[in-house]
């Protein structure tokens, strides 16, 4: 499922506050859906790769942005493929609960960036393209689902070849203010 | 070609039988097919499905609806489908879309699920009123296609299904009636129809709904009660 004809994939990190502490009884119908979920993502159209913290199955554990803030992070072929999984599957009807278990976003929580086929997107990575978008709003360097930018116009950009340097940002915007 | 003038175009009986067919169907269609289902001639069928066409309400392709190709193969037929774009006419003219997205916008930010689920649930009670809980999946075909949802019959698809006897169907809706908002929202707006139908068809009847989204379809699908426990 890794092998793709793709030139670039589209990575997808979003972050969501815990209304409870993960053992909290309140939050049951979430961990127990944490695994059915992430097995059906890995077997959807188009999936290539997501986070797992090192040891684990998921990437529930890591908090690089708060200790009741939990990440997700993951790949796929096209922004359509991650579309229909994220709410045209069964992960729709866990997002239909999602104010059981979070609190409601003030800022963007979710962002969407280019990356060429192949490169594995670290979490400081999307921690930036995340602010990027909080500080410049939807941009071909990080965007969102309502304002989703082509591959080819990130790449005119050069914002999607952020594999080992940061966000380098050449066109408009205030640049890269600290990530985390 | 403006709404108005598609829209007209389907003033034509035939033309409108031919137009539903092919909506119905969720898929392609060829001439001949078509012609048969509504008891027309290929020729007037033909005929009627290109100004379909024209009027921007089906769009047309080529297939070897044989299966066959190379030499021998035969011409490729015209196939038609069902155009995905909406088309509206209000007189006086109203725009209830744009007051449902901005609520819906609005809704969002303030993560008013749980209330807006309330009150779908409620309306749904309401449209039921005090008819007794929906008796079985025909009946739910029918209050759900009075309803725009274009619900068809499937056996049931997954994986866990019993191979005996006893097979329960499963309806799925074709068509979303709520798309351009559900689209934008989808957590909000589906939730909201799922709650919608719930109290339509009750929680505890012998049809039951529940979320089962697919690419292309309505996110809800009706199950029997007693045969599909999860």
């Amino acid at each position: 499922m890794t092998a793709s004809r793709h030139a670039f994939h589209i990575a997808q990190f979003n972050l969501a506050r815990l209304l409870h502490p993960l053992d909290d009884p309140r939050l049951a119908s979430f961990v127990e859906l944490l695994d059915p979920v992430n097995a059906a993502a890995d077997a959807a159209p188009g999936f290539v790769w997501r986070l797992t913290e090192d040891g684990a199955n998921d990437a529930i554990g890591l908090r690089p942005a708060g200790e009741d803030v939990i990440i997700n992070m993951s790949v796929w072929e096209t922004p359509r493929a991650l579309w229909d999984f994220t709410y045209r599957s069964g992960h729709l009807d866990t997002m239909r609960r999602r104010r059981e278990w979070f609190e409601r976003h003030l800022e963007a929580h979710l962002v969407l960036w280019w990356i060429p086929a192949g490169h594995r997107p670290t979490v400081e990575e999307a921690m930036e393209r995340l602010t990027d978008l909080r500080q410049n709003g939807p941009s071909p360097r990080a965007f969102t689902f309502a304002s989703v930018f082509t591959a080819a116009e990130s790449a005119a950009e050069g914002s999607a070849h952020a594999a080992q340097t940061p966000v380098a940002a050449p066109a408009a915007g205030s640049g890269g203010t600290s990530g985390a | 070609m403006e709404d108005i003038d598609a829209i007209a175009a389907l003033q034509d009986p035939v033309r409108r039988r031919l137009y539903e067919y092919v909506a119905a169907q969720g898929r392609e269609v060829g001439r001949n097919e078509a012609a048969e289902a509504t008891g027309v001639t290929r020729t007037l069928a033909a005929h009627h499905l290109d100004k379909l066409t024209e009027a921007g309400l089906l769009e047309s392709g080529s297939r070897r609806l044989t299966g066959r190709s190379g030499p021998g193969a035969g011409r490729p037929a015209k196939v038609y489908t069902r155009v995905r774009q909406e088309r509206t006419v209000s007189l006086p003219a109203r725009d209830y879309r744009t007051a449902a997205e901005l609520l819906a916008e609005a809704a969002e930010e303030a993560g008013l699920d749980a209330g807006l689920s309330a009150a779908a649930r409620r309306r749904g009670e309401a449209l039921r009123a005090t008819a007794p809980p929906c008796a079985d999946l025909d009946e739910a075909v029918r209050l759900l296609a009075a309803r725009g949802y274009e619900p068809y019959t499937t056996d049931t698809d997954d994986d866990t299904g019993d191979p005996g006897g006893g097979r329960a169907g499963v309806v799925r809706l074709r068509n979303c009636p709520f798309h351009s908002v559900a689209e934008r929202f989808p957590p909000l707006v589906c939730g909201m129809n799922l709650a919608l139908l719930e109290g339509l068809f009750g929680t505890d009847g012998p049809v039951r709904a529940r979320m089962d989204p697919r690419p292309g379809e309505c996110c809800v699908v009706l199950e029997d009660s007693k045969n599909n426990e999860h």
